[in-house]
């Protein structure tokens, strides 16, 4: 009995960890060594230079400053959100909550035009602004820092709103219900109870958010100007045309170094703040609104959240439909036709079947072994967290580096994998991986061990306690990770030009494709391709959260 | 126990490629046995290793396959700077194709230093004016070339009843200011040929100042030539920029590509003595190639008249073959009198310093 436990465990633990090795450590040691000893000697340089040069201390500022205040203001906004997804229930409740999403899987040089037509000099913003009030000065958001933290929100708004808000549909509202009675007052009930529970989840996600922001890239050079810099962007510069490998594998191995302190710090605390409770399913928590005041609550912030997210994806729709001779559907309908007859071509079709093609892969690589990890993180006593730390490195790691890395390691034995398609899922893989384990880890924290030790002393064996005990409850986070591993693959850009058959295009490089040419229709036709990308991200994340499971568990 | 197994794997594999990689791969001194195919047999698979602008029409690459048996597979790995590094970093032993083909005059040297590709003298080389030559070893065939300038917004100059500027000179004046968007040299492709134009210019010890002054009149800089194209410039409607670093072809594309509406550009190019680079791009075959005999061939066919008079429709810029005749919305297409250039040589020796010297001037 003991044995198989220990070998079904290392199983377990292995599945992934090998994975990671592959097709992260791998191509990044490869990487790394070319970029340090690629001329026969020890090559240090790079790091003097940081060192040396006040810039750099200068950038990584920058970049955790940003990042730590847009990771603030990104729970604070999304909060309240959760709060009513987890505790009502509310017609349309599954396309809003599926429409939050699109903004991540939108590539930021589509979204950024959109961001300045709504705010920028001459944009919508400033029309209404000098409209109300006459003479009001421009407001100047583009170039600025408060435009960066607006599209930061933008983008990872979902990720706060879903891990947070499936944590808070599991708590036991009758824990706040008895402290209401002994007379504790909605705040306190708020701050010493609701609170600290929904703690693991809320740091969960706020580290996912913060490795996102500290690692931000379109947002910074697109809309942030060119003289705000993040490491991640000073990577970029340094290695495509200059090709400064020691500079830049110093720079990815510093910004992978402050990335992983900060994560060994967060995963002693999740350690500590994790509580175990009785954790409730869903349906049990949830209700229909019933006051006037409950229903004006969802209707305000199911408002404000759809005008903030969806106005700038609503501009690009409305470009989408402009042609040379006005408005129209021209844009859709020409996406079919090869007018040129380019080899190159990729019918919109093709291009979204390859994306969704790709993206069913990568969930179901990231959810087996984002479920595999999740369990290895949790059981084991001693170097859970280390294993935690290892799987979110790669959200921390430069994709210009790992990329580099990739054409290293796999260009020749004993891995060679030229132009292997099956990589683009595989990378894919690596990056949503984090996600999958962070919706599942705080879940997995809070069952009682008493639960699962009395279904084992009953004489249920590993299998059925997983099945019985864990699998319900874990269902909707393994949800919300299929979710995140779905929309990370179907807006991924970088990994996926390390693969590069034509035939094999994806949505986003198909977009890239149009906007790499002159012209209005390329740009209506790039503009078409993006709309298609999120109606059809919609309508399939709407399908995957519409498939019922049975949460109906009663301990 | 299964901890300290995983670990050891890891690093394992880190030590593997820590050895492969530090250890400079030495070349085969012969060249493995090529496994070209008999004409009867299935087709072989020639790969062709590109950047993403690259394109041709499918009825003349059919006709190049149909003449050899040959299936050809185009690889497109980034932008045009991004798919040479990749090609080095795979090295001359495991090339990634047969042909490369996207290597620009601005990075000639990069791709001959790093030693990946075999001297051909190509079919048909001799009719190809010698200025496109730039390497006399031949490894690199030149194919098509361009010239990166200015464009300006017709309408917004004309409603601002303002002359657009003639030269580089013109551009840190005070009636530009705040007008231009320029790509960034190390990043961009157009980026780097501006920075060039304007060394060529002003030269090596003056174009710093001139940098500056163009930072004092409040230069926007851009990653890519997307973003300074579609969000920032005028006439796409977004920016406010009438003045972007861009392809002299571009006004003429924009007719093209505007479903009849336009006719005529609504574009214009400042074409003063030195505003433009020339951009040559070259085509080489991969040391190593698994079918090196198709690869020379698909190089003469890059230089024949049929795939060069493709070229100006599918990639927007000249065929290097005096006979290919251009189409006919090139009239709107203007050329310069003379175009920057700068010594090859000189290029590679300052190469980076040049980006970096920039960085710290209009960056920092």
């Amino acid at each position: 009995m003991r044995a198989r436990i220990s070998t079904l465990q290392s199983l377990i633990s292995g599945l992934p960890l090998l994975f990671l090795a592959l097709f992260y450590f791998y191509p990044l040691a490869a990487i790394l060594a070319f970029s340090f000893f690629g001329n026969g000697a020890l090559d240090l340089s790079g790091f003097r230079e940081i060192l040396v040069d006040p810039y750099y201390r200068n950038v990584l500022w920058f970049t955790t400053w940003q990042a730590a205040v847009s990771t603030i203001l990104t729970i604070l906004v999304a909060l309240p959100a959760a709060y009513i997804f987890a505790r009502f229930q509310f017609r349309g409740q599954t396309l809003v909550r599926a429409l939050t999403t699109l903004p991540f899987l939108m590539p930021t040089i589509v979204v950024a035009p959109a961001f300045v037509a709504l705010l920028g000099p001459r944009g919508i913003l400033n029309y209404v602004a000098t409209n109300l009030f006459v003479g009001a000065p421009t407001i100047q958001l583009v170039g600025t820092i408060w435009i960066i933290f607006l599209a930061h929100i933008f983008y990872n708004y979902t990720i706060v709103l879903r891990i947070v808000s499936t944590t808070w549909a599991n708590l036991d509202p009758q824990l706040g219900n008895a402290a209401r009675l002994l007379g504790a007052q909605r705040a306190r009930v708020f701050f010493e109870i609701t609170l600290p529970l929904l703690m693991p989840s809320i740091l969960a996600a706020a580290l996912l958010v913060f490795i996102f922001d500290f690692t931000s890239f379109g947002v910074i050079l697109i809309l942030g100007g060119a003289r705000l810099a993040t490491l991640e962007v000073e990577i970029y510069r340094t290695a495509a045309n200059l090709f400064d490998l020691p500079l830049a594998a110093a720079l990815s191995l510093a910004q992978i170094g402050f990335t992983f302190i900060l994560i060994l710090m967060y995963t002693r605390l999740q350690t500590r703040l994790a509580v175990t409770m009785r954790v409730r399913s869903q349906n049990m928590t949830k209700r229909t609104l019933k006051t006037w005041g409950e229903k004006i609550l969802v209707a305000v912030n199911v408002a404000g959240m759809l005008l903030f997210l969806l106005a700038p994806l609503g501009v690009l729709l409305l470009q989408s439909l402009q042609t040379p001779n006005g408005l129209g559907l021209e844009n859709y309908l020409r996406l079919n036709e090869n007018t040129r007859g380019s080899v190159t071509f990729i019918p919109p079709t093709d291009a979204l079947r390859n994306s969704l093609f790709f993206a069913s892969i990568t969930v179901a690589l990231a959810v087996t072994l984002g479920l595999l990890a999740a369990y290895a993180i949790t059981r084991t006593r001693r170097g859970g967290g280390w294993f935690d730390a290892f799987f979110l490195l790669p959200l921390a790691t430069s994709a210009v580096t790992l990329g580099f890395g990739y054409i290293l390691a796999f260009s020749r034995a004993p891995f060679d994998f030229r132009a292997a398609v099956w990589l683009v899922p595989v990378a894919h893989t690596l990056v949503a991986l984090p996600l999958v384990i962070r919706s599942i880890v705080p879940l997995l924290h809070q069952i009682k061990p008493n639960v699962r030790e009395a279904a084992a002393m009953l004489g249920a064996n590993p299998t059925r306690v997983f099945r019985e005990i864990d699998l319900p409850i874990v269902l909707r986070a393994v949800l919300v990770g299929a979710i995140f591993a779905f929309v990370i693959s179907l807006g991924e850009f970088g990994a996926t030009t390390l693969i590069v058959r034509p035939e094999w295009s994806t949505v986003p490089l198909a977009i890239y494709r149009l906007l790499g040419q002159p012209g209005l229709t390329n740009y209506g036709q790039a503009m078409a391709l993006s709309t298609l990308l999120m109606v059809v991200s919609a309508a399939a994340i709407v399908l995957m959260e519409r498939v019922r499971i049975g949460e109906n568990v009663e301990f | 126990m299964n901890k300290v197994l995983t670990f050891l794997i890891i690093i394992v594999l880190a030590a593997l490629a820590a050895c492969q990689a530090a250890t400079p791969t030495p070349i085969q001194p012969t060249a493995a046995p090529s496994t070209e195919p008999s004409p009867q047999g299935s087709p072989a698979e020639l790969v062709v290793v590109t950047h993403d602008s690259f394109a041709v029409s499918e009825d003349v690459l059919k006709e190049f396959e149909n003449a050899n048996n040959v299936k050809v597979q185009i690889l497109k790995s980034g932008d045009a700077g991004a798919a040479l590094n990749k090609a080095i970093l795979a090295g001359a032993a495991n090339p990634l194709g047969d042909v490369f083909f996207g290597v620009d005059n601005t990075f000639l040297s990069r791709a001959t230093k790093a030693n990946l590709f075999e001297p051909y003298r190509a079919q048909g080389l001799d009719e190809i004016p010698a200025g496109y030559k730039r390497d006399t070893e031949f490894r690199l065939t030149p194919i098509d070339y361009g010239y990166v300038c200015l464009n300006y917004d017709k309408a917004w100059f004309k409603e601002k009843h303002l002359a657009p500027p003639q030269t580089l000179d013109d551009l840190t004046k005070a009636e530009y200011k705040s007008l231009l968007v320029v790509e960034n040299p190390a990043t961009s492709s157009p980026g780097l040929a501006f920075l060039f134009a304007s060394i060529s210019h002003f030269g090596a010890d003056k174009y710093l100042d001139f940098w500056k002054a163009l930072r004092a009149n409040d230069v926007a800089i851009s990653e890519g030539w997307e973003d300074a194209y579609y969000n920032k410039s005028t006439w796409s409607g977004k920016g406010d920029r009438p003045l972007v670093v861009s392809y002299a072809t571009s006004p003429a594309a924009e007719v093209f590509f505007s479903d009849g509406k336009l006719t005529e550009p609504p574009t214009g190019n400042v074409l003063g003595d030195g505003a433009c680079w020339i951009q040559i791009e070259f085509a080489g075959v991969f040391k190593n190639a698994k079918h090196p005999e198709l690869a020379r061939k698909f190089i003469d066919f890059m230089l024949s008249t049929k795939f060069q008079e493709d070229i100006p429709t599918q990639m927007f810029v000249y065929p290097v073959n005096p006979n290919a005749k251009l189409p006919d919305f090139y009239k709107f297409a203007e050329k310069p009198k003379a175009a920057a250039q700068l010594d090859d040589a000189v290029i590679d020796a300052n190469r980076d310093a040049w980006i970096k010297a920039w960085t710290q001037a209009v960056l920092r």
